[in-house]
């Protein structure tokens, strides 16, 4: 069943925590919303779990109406799962209870059984405590009661935070994999972005108690609404650019335009990430000063400034190998693939 | 709740609508006597002098035994709680009868310190042990000296420490009356007993009362001036890294010196000489001693359990839904409840004399003043056991199809269990040891352990006191290490 979103206005007392929040979440598909702390991400959580009730607009699941005006299902009664950042698993009961907290009795041990296989734990866990797991494993434990149930929709708020990095990665992988094998709907909070760019079919960006851009993962990694969306997706460089008919003439040479959202503005800045500049020996399309080179193992971040007014500085991340032969203070060529995405000066940051 | 709040109130009525009835000028005539200058004078003087000398001891033992590598820290740190379970008026008994010629202020300074340090040493103990070690380490890689560390960042935090317990010491101190009446050192308090058992509740006692409550609230305003913003903050569980010890060197005797010299005074004078005294108790002076133990029994758990009732629905708004009402619902219960229980007493007997002639010395009054007296001990440790227990915990449950109030009775009620417990036991070890309230308000016949014992110590019947003094004691030790564990971090 489709999750549906319209409208949605929140405040804690006289600040506007969301403002007209519309989203939709396709049934058995997977959503991340990508925002910067405080931006709101985790209430508008909270109002599709029915915590926190909305002042304004609707959510719906299916054609069944969840929250509108002057009317809200309570959350025991939404059928809608919720893994908080902590896990909140309850320290006095044991991983089975915890799993089976929500169930009914009958038939509540193979369900436990069942969803402790899904989601990868070891059966072995089952009479342990929470204070006797992994972090990894809490979490895992938090998805699986959340899970049994059979919930239409579960909720992830920034599961993976608390984790290590080397864990985070594991225990994501995990995760993903045992909610495509239930075909549950999900909706994950995180402020990480690549976190939100793997984790599933749709990303909706939030800033400020907004929703200013939402769709496939690529749509909004190569294709941002703005300038602020395309630096909290990935480091960008961001030139200041003279339109050329279909192409724009910068500091990095001439690029073409990948996605023109100037909306025909007179000055223009032209993004395009570090990953599509590439060094090159030829200085006719653009060059840059080298200012330093740092090694971090296998590859080297090398910073430069481009020579042309304003100087804009920029590093890139190049095999270690290929960075002995730079030295600070050399000038070297730079050459951009893919194109650039244009935005109106005048409303970009900077 | 407005109903809880109103009866709360009470007291605070009381004095009000007694310095109304009394009137400005005939107030004035009472007071303004050389006996209640006296008495003034006596009153701050124990104030004055007795609080700093407790957070001397308090915090001087708790630092030597949780921060220090002194010899037999753990036996220490025992042994300076110890005198929680004697009760004073039980220990100025001890003393008066060693020392037949201790009285006044020094009888009575040496009596109330000894008997209330510990109030000091175990939020001062439990701030030492939940302080980050790494802010000392810190402090030291920045070239500080050890005395330094101590006075600079060790000190200041425990701040909050010094002045809670500092608050309840001067609470404890203007509400005294079994110990300092049994050293013939009169403050506001004794006096008020005095007048009450002469006048009952006439203008005398009640002009008294006036002044005692205003003592209480200045006591109330300087703790809260002293604190400013900062709050009392949760202190946890302790640290997974604990702190490098203080090596006491060539100051270990000194140390072992003072804590023995400490605990002789504070705890083996009194006991000894209690215990000496029930060798001479005769088989028939035990006769009372069955049924006050059962009357205190169910007074004290009548006032836990009242106590835990009308605490926990504010220690949740409190927690939860932190706001105005909140504040002021809280507000108006720690200013009832710091009120001496001489005050709440009067005020209990005025109120059910003129509104409620039933009521008058029944059980149900006596729980009241129980409940209002000791409300702050169930309230503080119940907002802590609430404040560990997280929201998300019950949301949790609520995601998964547990209707709210089921939620809480599943999830937050079996988590606070302890906190319950600790509650509990903490009001009733107050209740079990109360004197005053329970010799103005106990029904006719009702014997309590410490009427009891007041009754006959107060006679000079030593011997036929000696048998519920050890009563006390035996009650006491349980919650009195419930209430050291928990200070320890030991219990969850």
């Amino acid at each position: 069943m489709k999750l549906h979103i319209s409208g949605v206005s929140k405040s804690f007392g006289p600040t506007p925590v969301l403002t007209d929040i519309g989203f939709d979440v396709a049934q058995g598909s997977r959503t991340a919303i990508v925002g910067p702390s405080g931006c709101g991400k985790t209430t508008l959580l909270r109002l599709i779990a029915g915590f926190v009730e909305p002042d304004s607009g609707e959510i719906s699941l299916g054609d069944r109406v969840l929250a509108a005006p002057g009317r809200s299902v309570p959350a025991h009664r939404r059928g809608i799962g919720y893994v908080a950042q902590d896990g909140a698993l309850f320290p006095h009961l044991s991983v089975a209870a915890n799993i089976g907290f929500g169930l009914p009795r009958a038939g509540r041990t193979e369900r436990i059984v069942e969803v402790m296989k899904l989601t990868s734990l070891d059966a072995a866990l089952v009479s342990r405590y929470p204070h006797q797991l992994s972090g990894g494993q809490q979490q895992r434990v938090a998805l699986a009661r959340a899970l049994a149930p059979r919930p239409e929709v579960v909720l992830l708020d920034e599961p993976f935070s608390a984790l290590d990095t080397g864990l985070r990665e594991q225990t994501r992988a995990a995760v993903i994999t045992a909610l495509e094998r239930s075909g549950t709907t999900t909706v994950l909070v995180t402020h990480d972005q690549e976190e939100a760019l793997s984790f599933g079919d749709g990303v909706a960006v939030m800033m400020r108690g907004s929703l200013p851009q939402s769709g496939s993962p690529e749509s909004v990694f190569g294709n941002p609404g703005t300038a602020e969306i395309a630096a909290l997706m990935g480091s960008i460089v961001l030139l200041p650019a003279v339109r050329f008919g279909n192409e724009i003439d910068s500091a990095l040479g001439r690029i073409s335009v990948r996605h023109d959202r100037s909306a025909g503005a007179e000055s223009v800045s032209a993004m395009v990430r570090p990953s599509q500049v590439s060094l090159s020996v030829d200085l006719t399309h653009g060059s840059a000063l080298v200012t330093g080179v740092r090694y971090i193992g296998p590859t080297a971040v090398v910073s430069l400034r481009t020579l042309g007014d304003p100087p804009i500085a920029l590093s890139l991340a190049i095999p270690a190998l290929q960075a002995q032969s730079l030295a600070v203070g050399a000038v070297v060529g730079l050459k951009v693939d893919g194109g650039a995405v244009l935005y109106s000066a005048s409303a970009t940051i900077h | 709740m407005v109903i809880l709040a109103i009866g709360m109130l009470i007291p605070v009525g009381y004095v009000i609508e007694a310095t109304a009835r009394i009137g400005v000028d005939e107030l004035a005539t009472l007071l303004l006597r050389p006996r209640v200058g006296e008495l003034l004078g006596n009153t701050v003087l124990i104030l004055v002098l007795g609080v700093p000398i407790t957070i001397l001891l308090g915090v001087g033992s708790a630092w030597l035994v949780e921060r220090t590598d002194l010899p037999g820290r753990r036996f220490f740190a025992i042994l300076t709680v110890a005198p929680l379970a004697i009760p004073a008026f039980v220990s100025s008994y001890g003393w008066a009868s060693v020392v037949p010629s201790i009285q006044g202020l020094g009888g009575g300074l040496l009596v109330a310190t000894l008997a209330y340090y510990p109030l000091v040493y175990l939020p001062a103990l439990a701030t030492l042990r939940g302080l980050n070690p790494s802010l000392e380490e810190s402090a030291r890689s920045l070239g500080l000296k050890e005395r330094a560390v101590l006075l600079r960042v060790v000190l200041p935090q425990l701040r909050l420490a010094i002045l809670g317990g500092g608050l309840i010491v001067a609470l404890h101190l203007l509400s005294e009356y079994g110990a300092f009446a049994f050293i013939r050192f009169d403050t506001f308090t004794t006096a008020i007993v005095v007048a009450y058992q002469s006048t009952f509740a006439g203008p005398s006692a009640a002009s008294l009362g006036i002044v005692l409550a205003l003592l209480s609230v200045i006591v109330l305003g300087i703790e809260a001036t002293a604190r400013g913003r900062a709050r009392y903050a949760y202190v946890g569980s302790g640290n997974a890294r604990p702190a490098q010890l203080v090596k006491l060197g060539k100051f270990t005797p000194l140390a072992i010196l003072a804590l023995v010299t400490i605990a002789t005074l504070a705890t083996v004078v009194p006991m000894v000489s209690v215990i000496r005294w029930s060798l001479a108790t005769k088989p028939e002076m035990l006769d009372g001693l069955w049924r006050a133990l059962v009357d205190t029994s169910l007074l004290s758990l009548g006032g836990a359990i009242g106590a835990i009732v009308v605490a926990l629905p504010v220690a949740w708004l409190a927690t939860r839904h932190p706001s105005r009402l909140s504040r002021v619902l809280e507000g108006g219960y720690s200013i009832a409840s710091s009120l001496p229980a001489i005050i709440v007493a009067l005020a209990l007997v005025t109120v059910t004399l003129n509104v409620a002639p039933g009521l008058y010395q029944t059980a149900a009054t006596v729980t009241a003043a129980y409940v209002i007296i000791f409300l702050p001990r169930a309230l503080v440790t119940l907002r802590a056991g609430l404040a560990q227990v997280p929201e998300s915990l019950e949301e949790a449950a609520r995601a998964l199809g547990t209707p709210p109030l089921l939620a809480r009775l599943r999830v937050t009620i079996p988590l606070l269990f302890p906190a319950i417990a600790a509650a509990g036991a903490l009001v009733a070890l107050g209740a079990a040891n109360e004197l005053t309230a329970t010799l103005l308000l106990a029904p006719t016949g009702t014997r309590t352990l410490a009427t009891q014992f007041w009754s006959a110590a107060s006679s000079i019947d030593y011997a036929g006191a000696a048998p519920y003094a050890i009563s006390l004691v035996l009650l006491s030790i349980p919650a009195v290490a419930l209430l050291f564990a928990q200070t320890r971090g030991r219990t969850r």
